[in-house]
């Protein structure tokens, strides 16, 4: 056995099983870390099958960004998960007998599956050799060119999930004082000022 | 040597947990945003699967579109869940009927 099959048993092996204790570890925290691993072991596959510039992606994108975003949501909500597991055995049968049936339908594919004669043909961008042009270079030629309005409306995606997420969670706290700019500006001096004429010795 | 059949081995075991985890979490939402997560990088794992044993890169940037969809609703849907445990105190999937409309 080489170094690309053992390397592709371990990451393969250690990603079920992350991803098995990311739905039965007990506590929240515990499986977002399994989820964190389950995609570090991924992007090593992603490694192997040539696709560096995904595989980073996903280190950075991934456990970076949104598992960190998941860490942070579970901290933050004082939640008692105990009570949140307690019919976990009575979903135990159908969950298993579902996925099972899916297990065995997927497999059953395998036996029956080859690849049309015309699929060679049909590819759209042909992936240039990997000595003369790197992985990432050959992605951003195409997603730049051929792409662009793709590549676009990713972006457009990607904003609109942030103005969301911004306008879902802003909340506004009453009795907070702050600046308000307007209203500083519309003030006006006749109304506000007022000029006495005080005697000497007297007061108000 | 590792052939295409290992990759989608590895893909539909992933996938399965994932399903199998929506259906057995069916009480903690923040879980079944995590399994979604996890059936998201199944096919993932797949796209990129067949782009490298095809040899055709458009493979890998479909991908890159799964990863923005996955991100932004990872984050759209965490947004909504801190939104309502700040109005009911609880993330019980159960509760969430009385959102009505």
């Amino acid at each position: 056995m080489g170094v690309v099959e053992y390397a592709f048993y371990v990451f393969s092996i250690v990603a079920v099983t992350a991803g098995s204790l990311v739905i039965l570890s007990r506590n929240p925290v515990h499986s977002v870390l399994w989820l964190i691993l389950m995609f570090l072991s991924s992007a090593g596959l992603f490694v192997l099958l040539g696709a560096e510039f995904i595989a980073m992606l996903l280190i950075i994108v991934y456990v970076g960004a949104v598992a960190v975003l998941f860490l942070f949501v579970v901290m933050m909500l004082d939640i008692d998960f105990t009570k949140l597991r307690s019919e976990f055995a009575k979903y135990l049968p159908i969950g298993s007998a579902i996925g099972i049936v899916l297990l065995l339908e997927l497999s059953l594919i395998f036996g029956v599956w080859e690849q049309s004669e015309m699929a060679m043909d049909s590819r759209a961008v042909v992936t240039p050799i990997q000595s003369e042009i790197q992985n990432t270079a050959a992605l951003g030629q195409i997603i730049y060119t051929k792409y662009i309005y793709l590549f676009q409306v990713g972006g457009l995606i990607l904003l609109v999930a942030m103005i969301g997420a911004i306008v879902l969670t802003l909340s506004q706290r009453p009795g907070v004082k702050r600046q308000d700019v307007l209203r500083q500006i519309y003030r006006d001096p006749a109304e506000q000022l007022e000029l006495k004429d005080v005697k000497s010795g007297k007061g108000l | 040597m590792v052939g295409l059949e290992h990759y989608l081995t590895v893909s539909a075991m992933l996938f399965v947990i994932g399903i199998f985890g929506i259906f057995v979490n069916r009480k903690n939402i923040i879980i079944i945003l995590m399994s979604i997560e996890i059936i998201l990088m199944s096919v993932t794992i797949n796209l990129v699967a067949f782009s490298s044993f095809m040899q055709d890169l458009v493979g890998q940037v479909f991908t890159l579109f799964v990863l923005t969809v996955a991100a932004a609703e990872a984050s759209i849907g965490l947004a909504i869940l801190v939104c309502f445990f700040r109005s009911r105190g609880s993330i019980l999937v159960d509760d969430v009927n009385v959102m009505k409309g």
